[in-house]
This record gives structure tokens, sequence and C-alpha cells, in this order.
């Protein structure tokens, strides 16, 4: 049975606690079932403060100020939308570094509407300097990047999602992955939606680059594989366009024609399964791909 | 004991730092309850202001830092003629303190309603750390209590039973709702409150060195208006 990364992101942490006294999990409710052993394990170091998002951060930042690594995690709009000025002071202004730690995003709970969807996560973290941004394509890879990533004295948010890729990659901070080469275009893959890409890239003469790490962004990967005069298109799923500026500081140096197959920048009003709304926001195989044809016929 | 003329000398220096007359009732209605936490309460050490075993102080309202500073420059943080430097490009005294600017600081602030929830983080990572004794003591403004996020922290502390830290509130009426009474609304959330003058520092040192073994307890510095 294949591991959900929530439950990764418990197991993982739990093991983290357990090897290293300095390090603290919040909680604020969301996933308390699935740190049942780790509370019992260390009380004084995983805390549950109820539904109080901004005292979440500030709860997280307090342990940061006192050295220990943090693991803080909820829902992605109640982690990093809600109480967004938490995150930009009390840990970005503040150079405090933790892991912030969502699911959800951007549409994983398809059923519970607008207010639990978070496409535009990705974003509003990456106004915040310094700050660096993991999408793991699958609990195997999350596990990965929260161990390579807690301690390092950096702030991280760190996306878990429903979708998984069908395999796990050898990502890491920084990272891109040349999973296929083709002449036509460069098509830039992050994190859960690589698997479905591939398969909307049968018969497609174009290279797939994969990362799950959209910050910091491996430009020099991408350059290298690009050549010149690229097309670039992005595959992101968060806000389509979110990742354009990392590409076209990747690319600065050629002229570059850039498309996004992302979700669409508008609110969603729909319920059902996040498999529906893939469906309807052209993040399916079947709508990556007719986007990824237009990309190409446009050249 | 702090004599009249070590008092006298904190106002001189407060004198420095001119420019954020705005600040000017914030700060000065904090200073009687700042010059006693420093003078007479807080284990602090000036020449190694992040020593692991001192108490901590988070001046969470951050408007009107010159009595902070002026305190922390008498106590040996910092050169007092930096205070002259004041919102000065170049030197570290903002209108808001930076915690990666100015020795002593442990928060950086300004934006209201922040300080309780970091308070309560660095209260837990104490516990967690197995230092009991040490204290967590957090100044919060009056009107700074209208943030909904304090009433967050102030839910939170006493369920969590955090002994170790005291939030101070200097009542300088400045809220345009009034906060009081105090006891009925912040002893239903479970904490343990006293209102003194906030210029007496003799209620202000019984008030601030006694500590509760229940419950976290408030401090409320009553400044009454046009006293500042």
């Amino acid at each position: 049975m294949v591991t959900d990364m929530r439950t990764q992101l418990a197991r993982t942490a739990t093991d983290l606690l357990e090897r290293d006294p300095k390090v603290a999990v919040v909680l604020a409710e969301i996933s308390v079932d699935r740190f049942e052993r780790a509370i019992a394990m260390a009380p004084d170091r995983v805390i549950n403060v109820g539904i109080m998002e901004q005292t979440l951060l500030g709860v997280a930042a307090g342990f940061a100020m006192e050295g220990f690594h943090t693991i803080v995690h909820t829902m992605a709009p109640f982690l990093v939308e809600r109480p967004f000025e938490q995150v930009k002071l009390d840990f970005g202004y503040q150079g405090l570094a933790g892991t912030l730690a969502s699911v959800g995003a951007p549409y994983d709970y398809g059923t519970e509407g607008g207010t639990h969807h978070s496409p535009g996560d990705v974003g509003v973290v990456l106004t915040v300097p310094r700050t660096d941004v993991l999408v793991p394509g699958c609990a195997g890879e999350l596990d990965r990047l929260l161990r390579e990533t807690y301690a390092d004295g950096r702030l991280t948010y760190l996306r878990a999602s429903v979708a998984q890729n069908d395999v796990a990659l050898e990502v890491a901070r920084g990272r891109l992955e040349v999973v296929r080469r083709g002449s036509r275009a460069t098509v830039v893959v992050v994190g859960p939606v690589l698997s479905r890409t591939l398969a909307a890239c049968e018969g497609l003469d174009v290279s797939v680059l994969y990362t799950a790490s959209v910050a910091p962004f491996d430009s020099r990967g991408l350059a290298a594989v690009a050549g010149p005069d690229p097309l670039v298109i992005a595959v992101e799923p968060f806000y389509e366009g979110t990742l354009l500026p990392s590409l076209a500081e990747a690319l600065r140096h050629v002229p570059s024609r850039f498309a996004t197959v992302g979700v669409p920048r508008r609110f969603i009003t729909t319920y059902g399964t996040a498999e529906e709304h893939d469906r309807e926001l052209g993040m399916d195989v079947a709508g990556i791909r007719r986007r990824l044809v237009a990309a190409l016929e446009l050249g | 004991m702090a004599t009249r003329a070590d008092l006298d000398h904190v106002r001189e220096l407060m004198a420095l730092a001119t420019g954020d007359e705005k600040h000017e009732e914030s700060s000065t209605s904090t200073l009687d309850a700042l010059w006693v936490l420093y003078d007479r309460v807080l284990r602090v050490d000036p020449a190694s202001p992040r020593e692991e075993a001192r108490d901590r102080f988070i001046l969470s309202k951050g408007h009107g830092p010159s009595a902070y500073y002026a305190v922390l420059a008498a106590k040996g943080f910092f050169p007092e003629d930096v205070l002259a430097g004041f919102l000065e490009w170049g030197n570290p005294l903002g209108s808001h303190p930076d915690r990666n600017q100015v020795p002593g600081v442990e928060a950086s602030t300004g934006s209201l309603g922040h300080g309780l929830a970091l308070a309560v983080g660095s209260t837990l990572a104490l516990r967690a750390k197995g230092s009991p004794d040490q204290r967590v003591v957090v100044l919060c403004g009056d009107a700074e209590l209208n943030e909904g996020s304090n009433w967050e922290a102030i839910l939170l502390a006493p369920h969590l039973h955090l002994t170790n830290l005291t939030l101070l509130v200097i009542d300088n009426h400045s809220s345009s709702i009034p906060m009081a009474p105090w006891e009925p609304r912040l002893g239903s959330f479970g904490w343990d409150v006293v209102v003194v003058d906030g210029h007496d520092q003799d209620q202000l040192y019984d008030a601030l060195s006694s500590r509760p073994h229940e419950r976290p307890n408030a401090v409320v510095a009553d400044i009454p208006e046009g006293e500042w």
C-alpha cells in the first residue's frame, strides 16, 4: 500500500523527534491523530495549540528563538495565508529557521470548497526573502527532503499533497533532474504532477526536467539543458506563472520563450474530488497534453 | 537597589533618543516597569546577552522603544552614546526594536500582537530544555491587546500551565475600547491577575517578582490618563 505524504510527514517528523532532542513539532489540530506516538514520546516538544493559526506560527517561532528545529504543520491556507504576517515577521524578518509543512494544496480536499484550497500558497511564500520552497512528488521524496533540510538553518515551506507520482526520484534542495530528452521544448515539472505530465508528453519531442525544489531553483541545470533559443514550458501544481520568474532568471543570457501549465488564476467554486478538479482545471493528463500541444504550436 | 540618581540618568538617556515624539507617551509609560525588571527582577547579563541561563523579556508592542533602549544602555547592553543616533541612518536603534541589531533585544517587534505567542513558544521551549526556573516576561500595551492574536495566546497559556510566563500590560488607556476591568477578563481565561500603580516601583517589584504555582500571571501596570 502506498504511504500518503501526510502520513509520511508524521512518520519522518516522529523519527526526527526521537533522534534529535532539538526537534519540536507544533500543530493546530490538523493531523494530530497521526502524531499520537510523537505526542506520547515527547509531550514537551509536540504541542497542539488548537484552532489558532497566528499563535501556531508565533509559538513555533518562539521555539526557533530558543534554538529548536521546529516543524509547523497544518493545512496550506491556514499555515501560510491566514497567518502570513507571522510567517513574514516571526520567522522571515527575525531570521529564524523552521519547516512549515502543509497539506491540502492546491485543492486536495476538493469537496471542502474554496475556503480550504490554496493554489496561491507557493506564490505567497516566495515573497518572503531567503525562504526555500520544496514540493515533493511522493512520500519517499518528502521523507528525503525533510531529513535533508529540517536542521539546515533555513526557513523552508514543505508542501505535501494527496496526489503522488508513481516513483520517487533522487530529489534534493536546489536540484533539477533530467527525466527524458527531446528537441522541441523543455518541460519543467514540479512535484506531484510528474507522472501525469510524462503521460501527457507521450509522443511529443520534448525534454522533461523534474524538480521538487521551487526555491532555490536549479538555474544552472535548466540552462544546461535548454540550449539556445529555448521554449520552456512549466507544469506547476500551483497558480500558473508562479515559476516564471525563476525560469526567466535562469535563462536571462539567451532569448527565450515561456509558457505555463498550472492552476488557472481564478477562485474554484466547484465541489468534488481532486481528480475532478484536475479535469476541470486542465491539470489531468488530457488537460496537460492539450495545453502542452497548444504551447508547442504557438512555439 | 537603584537610586533616584540611577533613574534620573535613564531619563537623561531617553532624552538623547529624539525624533519619535509621537510615541513619547507609549515610551514613558513603560519606563518604571522596565527599570524595575532590568534592575531588580530579570536575571540577565549585559556582557553575555544571549547567555542560555538568562530570563527572557519581549517588548511585544515595539512602539516607543526609547525607554527600553535607555534601560538597556544604562545596564550596559550597548554604549550609551548609541542613543544619540536613534532613528538615524546606520544606527541600530529604530522606532521598533530589532533582535538582530540590538544587544539584549530578544524579539523583533512593532507589528502589534506578535510578542505574546512568541513568548508562549519561548516558555514552552525552555520547559522542553528542562529549564524550570527561567522566566519569560512579555510586555503588551492595552491597545495592543485589541489584536485577536493575543487572545489566542491568552487562551492557550493557562491551558499549558505556563507558570514561568508573565504578561506585563502597560495600561496607559490608549485603547479606544477600554480594556479594564482586567481581573475578570484575564482571570476568566485562567490567568492570575494583579493590577498595580504603573509608576509605583515597589508595587511593580512585588507583582513582578512573585510567581503563582499553577497559572501564568498578568501584571497590569495602570497609568492614569494624562500621567504618563
